[in-house]
């Protein structure tokens, strides 16, 4: 019984340590997340400009970097990340917006796994791509800002 | 007895100052010439590239809705002077400037004067755009008429006291508006005139991107180098060589056009509405722009 509730204790500790990442360990998370996105971004922009050419290999992997970004970040947003190292507004903490947010985090993931079915060439890049990377715009303009 | 005197002079002295004060702060319109000049046919189609030069939707697109060219105004701009509402202005005879004379728009942008004479808040970038030329102005004119018509207006501006007085902007223009000879027309081909002019004209880049001062005004020797939000919500950063010291011409015109900065991160707040203003504006002026600030050395002339 004594054994067995130590277990219990245990159990609830590890589980809520796992569970109460600190407000600093999430904004770093998600700004390593964000970091990713925006360097699988770069090549992808300059071969929609035409300044690189086309690598469907490139394209992919990009994707799948948004897929895994946008599964991941819904969770890196706790009260406590409101304030510290980040350019996410606070205005994200208000109302109704964490579900907003939430939804857009879908919709990227969603628009990702659709445009990893249909991107098979230049073509289908050039007009698939645009409408993935329209999310990075709809949500920065409501919720990112450089603080300082 | 000498206090009555004392008295007397006080208010003698109040009055003059009042005096002074009414004299030195009237609104003054634009000359005789620049208004004719301007007054002459615009040309929509350039006066399209103006449009998205200056970003004039941003502000002045109706709230909730996603049409660029639906202008009846009415976003609240949430200022540290309190709450503007930024006019209609589509060719709504009644609500918009559709009963406007070329002149008057004029007034308007070049000298911050609204038709019935009155000072215009400089939350309107005019400080800016009384550097445009008057092709620009007249162009830009034609291309507001070929937007629809809305009617219906946004609500009054709230402003706090002393703000609230209308008057007083003749102080702000003694200080802070440069004495400009309005041009003609810019040289399209002369890429170092043309950023300067596209960045501190029509652009009004300097409005967000510069710190100002407890009146509100720019602070000059700064300028270009960076400043809070209006709505207090984060900063624009330092677009001068100085602040862009780590991106290329190529990387400046790829952020103004597509949104992404070298790092593949994306402009977010209040720049997004501003690239996608952007977006539709030719690549040379675009490029023109990337090297005026690629060049613009802090503290330099505008």
């Amino acid at each position: 019984m004594r054994k067995l509730s130590v277990f219990v204790a245990m159990f609830v500790l590890g589980a809520s340590a796992a569970l109460a990442m600190s407000g600093a360990d999430a904004i770093k998370a998600r700004r390593d997340l964000m970091k990713a996105d925006g360097a699988a971004t770069k090549p992808v922009v300059a071969m929609l400009q035409g300044k690189a050419r086309f690598d469907l290999a490139t394209v992919q992997k990009a994707l799948k970097t948004y897929q895994n970004a946008a599964s991941k970040e819904p969770a890196l947003f706790p009260p406590d990340s409101k304030t510290g190292d980040t350019n996410a507004l606070p205005v994200i903490w208000d109302d109704d917006n964490m579900a907003d947010l939430d939804a857009r985090f879908k919709k990227l993931g969603d628009d990702a796994a659709a445009a990893l079915a249909t991107i098979k060439d230049e073509a289908s890049f050039k007009a698939a791509m645009p409408g993935v990377l329209q999310s990075c715009d709809d949500c920065h303009e409501k919720y990112h800002a450089k603080r300082q | 007895m000498t206090a009555r005197i004392a008295l007397a002079l006080a208010a003698a002295l109040v009055a003059a100052a009042a005096a002074v004060a009414w004299f030195v702060t009237p609104p003054r319109a634009v000359s005789a010439e620049v208004a004719a000049a301007a007054s002459e046919p615009g040309d929509p189609e350039a006066g399209k590239d103006v449009f998205y030069i200056a970003g004039c939707e941003s502000c002045h697109m109706s709230p909730d809705q996603k049409d660029p060219l639906r202008l009846g105004g009415g976003l609240e701009l949430k200022t540290p002077f309190g709450s503007f509402y930024p006019p209609n202005i589509s060719p709504d005879p009644v609500d918009g400037i559709g009963a406007w004379s070329a002149a008057d728009f004029a007034n308007a942008l070049m000298a911050g004067v609204s038709p019935r004479g009155e000072h215009l808040y400089p939350a309107f970038p005019y400080p800016s755009y009384c550097r445009m030329s008057i092709k620009d102005v007249r162009d830009l004119f034609a291309f507001l008429h070929t937007t629809p018509p809305i009617s219906g207006r946004g609500p009054s501006n709230a402003l706090k006291f002393p703000f609230s007085i209308r008057r007083a902007v003749g102080f702000w223009k003694l200080l802070y508006i440069p004495k400009i000879d309005h041009p003609l027309a810019v040289d399209p081909t002369d890429e170092e005139a043309l950023g300067r002019y596209l960045v501190n004209g029509p652009g009004h880049c300097a409005e967000c991107h510069s710190p100002r001062d407890f009146f509100g005004g720019i602070v000059a020797s700064r300028r270009l180098t960076g400043g809070p939000l209006p709505d207090g919500k984060g900063k624009a950063p330092n677009i001068t060589a100085e602040g862009l010291k780590d991106w290329s011409e190529d990387d400046v015109e790829t952020a103004l056009s597509t949104g992404f900065t070298p790092s593949g991160d994306v402009l977010g707040s209040a720049m997004t509405a501003v690239v996608r203003s952007l977006k539709q504006v030719p690549e040379p002026d675009l490029a023109a722009i990337a090297r005026y600030l690629k060049s613009y050395r802090p503290g330099g002339a505008p």
